[in-house]
């Protein structure tokens, strides 16, 4: 039996699958939060989920609006405060995948949340890095999720906020840093995950009903494609049902109509 | 020693035109109320450091008082841009703001080398990222011991560090529960500081043994000001309300209706206005 379901919430069901029971995750707003809630909800109910005001191991209800709130420290197992989570957990080492979005992505998958145009003459001034620029590179991994637009997905980014995997190669080991980087692109068409060599982000998984010319033509650089390519599962009904009433109680509860 | 005063001698005694100033909340506990009292006191040239400049930075830029913004994510969380800052930025509307932009990384290692009397900050950070050619106060330092080059900003010392609290009592020591933020080493790396708390309590009473305390003698002036921190939320006295910072989002688009919402419900208020505020939030919780 098949569910229809939307490009959005195939998109969050499979960043949710991509995380583990044993991971420790660091937990942006907006989509990598409902797909790290889905994960704990569904195949991963002994994650740690770890927001960056200071909340560990928490396990909201409800989706937070805001990075901090009370239901994220109310639910945590204990609050630190901000510079402790940057310094001992965040650069300590203590944090397995970090998951991030961006309004700009390349093929190596930097990301761009600072500003579309120059920066002293922005056309789109962005909210800025936040705690994405070492999330980047003290994270063991990287899991991105966004969704797949020529707009975002970009030949050249205007500034990288954060790093990726560079300029390609090894790019990241020349600079330093010891960790993966994104080792996922969870897209609302595809997933993508770096060459082993070259570092470029390429397809290995397609949605289902999405064409590899759908991917390019949501793409502003000419799209790798791994060897073996397989379809993504689609979404069980059970993923979708756990998805949905999250979602419905968070709409219920920042005072909305579901 | 009684530091107890209202919100406005408090303002008046340790703001000052030009200061850097620090007015400090990650989400929980932002000193709005101190906020529209600096406002109400037009203050300007002020500096102002924040990790997440939202609304409390919004309305004060788009009022004036702001002409250099310090800070590491400037956006209406969950909901989108901070239109008063963009268009100072942007379009230098109603003045000119110079922006100095980091990480939350270096914002938080900042305020806790201030706390630590240290010149500045060292952690590992900005790697790889082109923050560093817009900033020149990113610096890095070679470590001594393994040669590991390390990223550096100068430390945090606002004239002024501005947080709303749960509590005081009656000595003047103050008390933090919840998400903590960066509030506790934003008042021990300033000169000054004003306090906004909801309540003042003869004795805090049984506690964990190892309570979040400000103690009397590291605050400055103490304003108790219940629902201070409204539309943010204060750990259970109330909660976020969540719809007035969508709601912000049209009122903030354009100058004429932010003018206008600023001189209805900033300039032609007081600060207990405030605890009507949380009120009404309580009766249409119920």
């Amino acid at each position: 039996m098949t569910t229809t379901y939307k490009p959005a919430e195939m998109m969050t069901v499979a960043a949710a699958r991509a995380l583990k029971n044993t991971d420790v995750t660091f937990v942006g707003i907006g989509a990598p939060s409902a797909a790290s809630n889905l994960a704990r909800l569904t195949h991963a109910p002994e994650i740690t989920l770890i927001y960056e005001s200071g909340t560990l191991a928490t396990k909201p209800t409800v989706l937070p609006l805001s990075i901090g709130d009370g239901e994220l420290c109310d639910t945590a197992l204990t609050t630190v405060s901000v510079p402790e989570m940057f310094r001992y957990w965040l650069q300590g080492g203590r944090i397995t995948v970090g998951f991030l979005g961006g309004a700009q992505i390349d093929k190596y998958a930097n990301l761009n949340t600072t500003v579309v145009g120059p920066y002293d003459k922005p056309k789109v001034r962005l909210p800025g890095g936040g705690g994405a620029p070492e999330i980047a590179t003290s994270c063991g991994e990287i899991f991105i999720i966004m969704s797949q637009g020529k707009r975002g997905f970009v030949e050249k980014l205007d500034f990288v906020t954060s790093l990726g995997h560079g300029e390609g190669g090894d790019h990241r080991q020349r600079l330093g840093v010891k960790t993966k980087g994104p080792t996922k692109l969870i897209t609302d068409l595809c997933i993508m995950e770096p060459d082993p060599k070259t570092k470029e982000m390429t397809v290995v998984s397609i949605h289902p009903g999405v064409t590899r010319e759908q991917i390019q033509e949501n793409t502003g650089w000419t799209v790798k494609f791994a060897d073996k390519v397989t379809e993504t599962p689609a979404p069980t009904e059970l993923e979708l049902k756990v998805l949905r009433e999250l979602n419905e109680r968070t709409a219920r509860a920042h005072g909305e109509a579901a | 020693m009684s530091r107890l005063m209202s919100l406005a001698e408090a303002v008046e005694a340790n703001v000052r035109d030009g200061d850097t100033v620090a007015m400090e909340g990650f989400t929980h506990l932002i000193p709005h109320a101190a906020g529209h009292e600096i406002i109400r006191q037009g203050k300007k040239r002020l500096t102002l450091i924040r990790m997440t400049p939202d609304l409390i930075y919004d309305q004060m830029i788009g009022m004036g008082c702001a002409d250099k913004l310090v800070f590491s994510w400037g956006g209406n969380p969950g909901v989108g841009s901070l239109h008063r800052v963009r268009d100072a930025i942007e379009n230098g509307w109603p003045n000119k703001l110079a922006i100095e932009e980091h990480s939350h990384s270096a914002m938080a290692n900042a305020y806790a080398s201030g706390a630590s009397g240290l010149p500045f900050a060292v952690f590992r950070g900005y790697i790889g990222t082109d923050l560093p050619k817009v900033n020149p106060n990113i610096k890095s330092v070679t470590c001594p011991y393994t040669g590991e080059v390390l990223a550096t900003v100068p430390s945090h010392r606002p004239d002024v560090a501005v947080i709303h609290a749960l509590r005081a009592d009656r000595e003047g020591n103050v008390l933090l529960e919840g998400i903590l933020g960066v509030q506790k080493e934003a008042v021990l790396a300033a000169r000054r500081s004003i306090v906004t708390v909801e309540e003042v309590v003869d004795d805090f009473g049984p506690r964990n043994l190892n309570a979040v305390i400000l103690p009397s003698w590291t605050v400055g002036s103490i304003a108790v000001v219940p629902g201070g921190a409204f539309p943010s939320y204060a750990q259970g006295y109330y909660k976020r309300f969540n719809a007035f910072y969508k709601e912000w989002d049209g009122i903030a688009r354009e100058r004429d209706t932010f003018l206008a919402w600023m001189k209805e419900n900033v300039l032609n208020k007081r600060p207990e206005d405030f605890a009507e505020h949380v009120r009404n939030l309580r009766v249409a919780a119920e």
